[in-house]
């Protein structure tokens, strides 16, 4: 059985891969938000576990800055995006790409 | 700690990887719903009983409900209720719901068991965070607050529908 540290760091390494992987592959940009949402989640599970092992606060509290970070994140992406998707009535991000200023 | 750390982060991983392999949104946000919920029993575990209700409330509870209310937002119209009963087969809650049950059986548990943290994970009160929060890093919160009132406002002004004044020769034809 190896270190509980280290089971933890490695599970948010997992989880960030598979945000990241997410990210590169998606299209929609709803699915990239919520990747984001992902990797935001496991950097917080990094802080958390990190908080356990050297038994200081100071890892939960960048946890709740991480947590309002998000929530403000993604107020105003669906914002964008429901601009977005009102401009060109579709969700594809690659549309985005022909926008002229 | 071990077979109960590696429940959940099993429940985590497959649900993140059922999330990423989805074609259905409503599906992927269900899948990521219990993510959140076997993140949440991580947390537990590692001493941090009040950041896993944290997560529970601003995230499975807040920015998820925000995210499903947007996606139903976008596809309004008559379909919607036939779209609604082809959603709900049982192939689409089953997963979530049997990785669910899961989570509350190892949560039913880890209650009853009485507590026995390993050797190195150490238990962070609520109230030392508190004292912290509030002491040495009282500017970040101001800034943290800032943040969420600039949030408020760009979505707010992101989010309004401008009145498009049209001829109304020009009402029936795409703009």
């Amino acid at each position: 059985m190896i270190n509980a540290t280290t089971a933890g760091l490695v599970l948010a390494g997992v989880l960030f891969t598979l945000g990241l992987i997410s990210m590169l592959i998606r299209r929609n940009i709803i699915f990239m938000l919520v990747s984001v949402e992902i990797m935001l989640n496991a950097a917080g599970l990094a802080f958390i576990v990190a908080a356990s092992r050297w038994g200081q606060p100071e890892g939960q509290v960048m946890f709740m800055f991480i947590l309002a970070m998000a929530a403000a994140e993604v107020s105003v992406g669906l914002a964008l995006i429901l601009q977005l998707y009102h401009q060109l009535k579709s969700l594809d991000s690659d549309e985005a790409s022909r926008m002229r200023g | 700690m071990g077979t109960a750390f590696y429940i959940a982060a099993a429940v985590a991983v497959l649900s993140t990887i059922m999330v990423i392999t989805r074609y259905n949104i409503m599906h992927a946000l269900l899948y990521f719903n219990v993510s959140m919920l076997s993140v949440a029993v991580v947390f537990y575990l590692y001493g941090a009983p009040f950041m896993a209700a944290l997560e529970l409330i601003v995230y499975a509870g807040a920015i998820m409900v925000l995210i499903i209310f947007f996606v139903m937002m976008l596809n309004l119209g008559s379909q919607t209720a036939g779209e609604e009963r082809s959603w709900m087969t049982p192939g689409v809650w089953i997963g979530p719901s049997v990785l669910c049950l899961v989570l509350l059986a190892e949560l039913v548990y880890l209650m009853v068991q009485p507590a026995d943290t390993g050797a190195e994970i150490k238990v962070v009160d609520p109230k030392e965070v508190g004292k912290s929060l509030f002491g040495p890093y009282m500017l970040a919160v101001e800034l943290a607050g800032m943040l969420l009132m600039a949030g408020i406002v760009g979505a707010y002004h992101l989010g309004r529908q401008k009145k498009k004044i049209v001829h109304r020769f020009l009402e029936n034809s795409p703009s």
